[in-house]
């Protein structure tokens, strides 16, 4: 028996009114993979975050979460998601931010206590929780939106930006906990990034340029691909290609 | 479950930002009794009339209740208004009598004309009653000359001259209402309306736009939260504060200003509840069209104002004939026409349906439009 992959994209065609953001995308995402999207700004990574989550119906192509066609509400219900912009509610605590996106995502009473003791606890923010989210610094707001996303325990981890103002150890951090649960829990992720470094972590690349996918594949694998020995040399080799076609 | 978490936490906003919670509730208090002050001293108010070379019955006619006399000297009538703001200057020559009015303020040139004409109408009185009297004695004497010349003969009863000078006496009773009602009766209805429509457009427009503003709309769609059950959240939440805020005014109006309230009060939370409804659903609709706090503000001018118009301030079957389907197209309209039928004529809601109907019309119209924008976030 095959294992189905969490998430299947296959030639998805993606854009707003006239525009077309993406085209081309094809991707397989298996349970306990990492996946990095890079690109820079306005590459379209967002884009296809948003597509694969169902807040935005496929242009052409198919998406799949967990064997099902997107958009589908109740996939939402199985995907943890962390913004780029922290959505935070400033007048209440981390805490009841923590809880009413819980009850949001349907994480029932009994296990409320234990799933926020739990999420606090990777981010190190347990001892701030009672103090409302307005006198958080930047990075403690980060902090909190990846705990939100992690409230849930959802097979699927879909983070935008997840390391931007965290300092480096506590990147270390969520590194460890993010490969323990891909490891562990058989959680799959998704996360977009622009730091190289956290794109060595991931085990696969997808690189987006102007729309499309110009590299795909696991780090050794693209570094192999381009003889380069940094990804960042893969990303800047695949783009001369791209701009030579 | 989700609606109440969103109703709980609403509540949890609300109650720490202490700000919106005053405008809410210490606000509409505050501009109620202004407006009842502002409403109470206006009968008292003497009004000025400048008099030259006026004969002195006339002079005595005129009700000193409501007028100030000032006898002037030979100055130009233009220039006594302008120089002493009189509302009007009367003078006489010969057997003609000249009014100039500053005209300036409409109400007090109504009241120089109303005591003229009662003047008027005295002198007219007093000189009917005089010559009757002589009448009447001059006959008396026919009568009993006439007597004396024919004795024996059939009796002639004299006329009797009080009933030639009977004077009528008007009783007026007020059907709503009283002697003491001011206009702030009037407007007590419609106030209570607005401010319920105002503050929840107002409040609910902003903590939506606010949310969209601050991404957390985008992130609660990004659970598998419905579209209605953020719009059902938003409609109870803030529903629950318009009724707090409903029963503070009307309680106010009750123990303070000490006004009858003649219908029922629940059908006031009835109609108040389905404005703010109406007002809620509006503001989250008007909200996805701005993208600023300050850009929200500038709907009121558009949205709010022109309500104001056609509330009953300015009776809506007096105006230009165009503009009375206007008013039709006004939340406010119904609201503030069933508050008046509840509270100033006692009228039950069996009366007051087609108000209901409307603005349950009007709720139904902006939840519907209101899902359909939403969609534009997520498209599930």
């Amino acid at each position: 028996m095959t294992i189905q992959p969490v998430v299947q994209v296959t030639g998805l065609q993606q854009g707003y009114g006239q525009k077309i953001v993406l085209s081309d995308i094809d991707l397989t995402l298996k349970r306990g993979q990492i996946l990095a999207l890079i690109g820079p700004s306005g590459a379209g990574k967002t884009t296809l975050i948003r597509t694969i989550m169902g807040m935005m119906r496929p242009r052409a192509g198919q998406v799949l979460v967990f064997n099902q066609a997107v958009p589908d509400r109740l996939l939402l219900a199985r995907i943890g998601f962390m913004a780029q912009t922290d959505a935070l509610y400033e007048s209440l605590t981390g805490a009841e931010n923590l809880t009413f996106f819980a009850k949001m995502q349907g994480v029932g009473h009994e296990e409320m206590t234990k799933q926020l003791t739990y999420a606090a606890n990777v981010v190190n923010l347990q001892s701030a929780l009672d103090q409302p989210v307005k006198n958080y610094s930047g990075g403690m707001k980060r902090r909190l939106s990846l705990a939100i996303a992690l409230i849930s325990k959802p097979p699927l981890l879909i983070l935008d930006e997840p390391t931007i103002g965290i300092d480096p150890e506590l990147r270390r951090k969520i590194w460890e906990e993010l490969h323990r649960l891909a490891h562990d829990q058989g959680t799959a992720i998704i996360l977009t990034t622009h730091v190289m470094a956290d794109a060595e972590e991931a085990d696969i690349l997808m690189m987006i340029r102007n729309g499309t996918a110009i590299a795909q594949g696991t780090p050794t694998q693209l570094k192999a691909d381009y003889q380069t020995n940094s990804i960042e040399a893969v990303f800047l080799a695949a783009g001369r290609q791209q701009d030579a076609h | 479950m989700r609606i109440n978490a969103m109703i709980s936490r609403i509540f949890k906003e609300m109650i720490r930002d202490k700000r919106t919670l005053a405008l809410m509730f210490i606000a509409p208090l505050f501009i109620m009794t202004l407006i009842f002050f502002l409403f109470q001293s206006n009968t008292n108010t003497k009004v000025d009339l400048g008099v030259r070379g006026v004969a002195t019955p006339i002079v005595k006619a005129l009700d000193t209740d409501r007028i100030r006399i000032h006898h002037v000297g030979h100055e130009k009538p233009t220039t006594l208004i302008k120089n002493r703001d009189y509302a009007g200057v009367l003078t006489q020559k010969g057997d003609k009598l000249t009014l100039l009015l500053a005209n300036a303020d409409q109400s007090q040139s109504a009241i120089v004309k109303q005591t003229l004409q009662a003047a008027t109408i005295k002198l007219k009185m007093q000189a009917a009653a005089t010559a009757i009297k002589t009448q009447a004695a001059a006959l008396q004497k026919l009568a009993s000359a006439l007597k004396q010349a024919s004795h024996g003969a059939a009796q002639v009863s004299p006329p009797q001259p009080s009933s030639a000078t009977a004077s009528y006496q008007i009783t007026t009773h007020y059907r709503y209402g009283s002697a003491n009602s001011t206009y702030f009766d009037t407007l007590l209805p419609i106030l209570i309306g607005f401010i319920v429509f105002f503050f929840v457009f107002l409040i609910s427009g902003i903590a939506l736009l606010r949310e969209r503003t601050t991404g957390t709309l985008y992130r609660l769609l990004a659970t598998p939260v419905r579209r209605g059950e953020i719009i059902g959240g938003y409609l109870l939440g803030y529903g629950i504060f318009a009724l707090v805020q409903t029963i503070l005014i009307v309680g106010y109006t009750l123990l303070v200003f000490k006004i009858e309230i003649l219908g029922n009060i629940g059908a006031i939370f009835l109609i108040n509840l389905l404005l703010a409804l109406t007002a809620l659903s509006l503001g989250l609709l008007i909200s996805t069209f701005a993208n600023t706090e300050f850009q929200m503000l500038q709907f009121i001018p558009l949205v709010v104002i022109p309500q104001i118009f056609f509330t009953g301030l300015i009776p809506v079957n007096q105006m230009l004939g165009w503009l009375q389907p206007i008013a039709r197209l006004m939340p406010l309209y119904y609201g503030a026409n069933a508050l008046t039928g509840i509270i100033t004529k006692g009228q039950s809601l069996s009366v007051l349906y087609p108000d209901i109907i409307a603005l349950l019309g009007f709720f139904l119209l902006f939840l519907s439009l209101n899902l359909i924008t939403m969609r534009q976030y997520r498209q599930v």
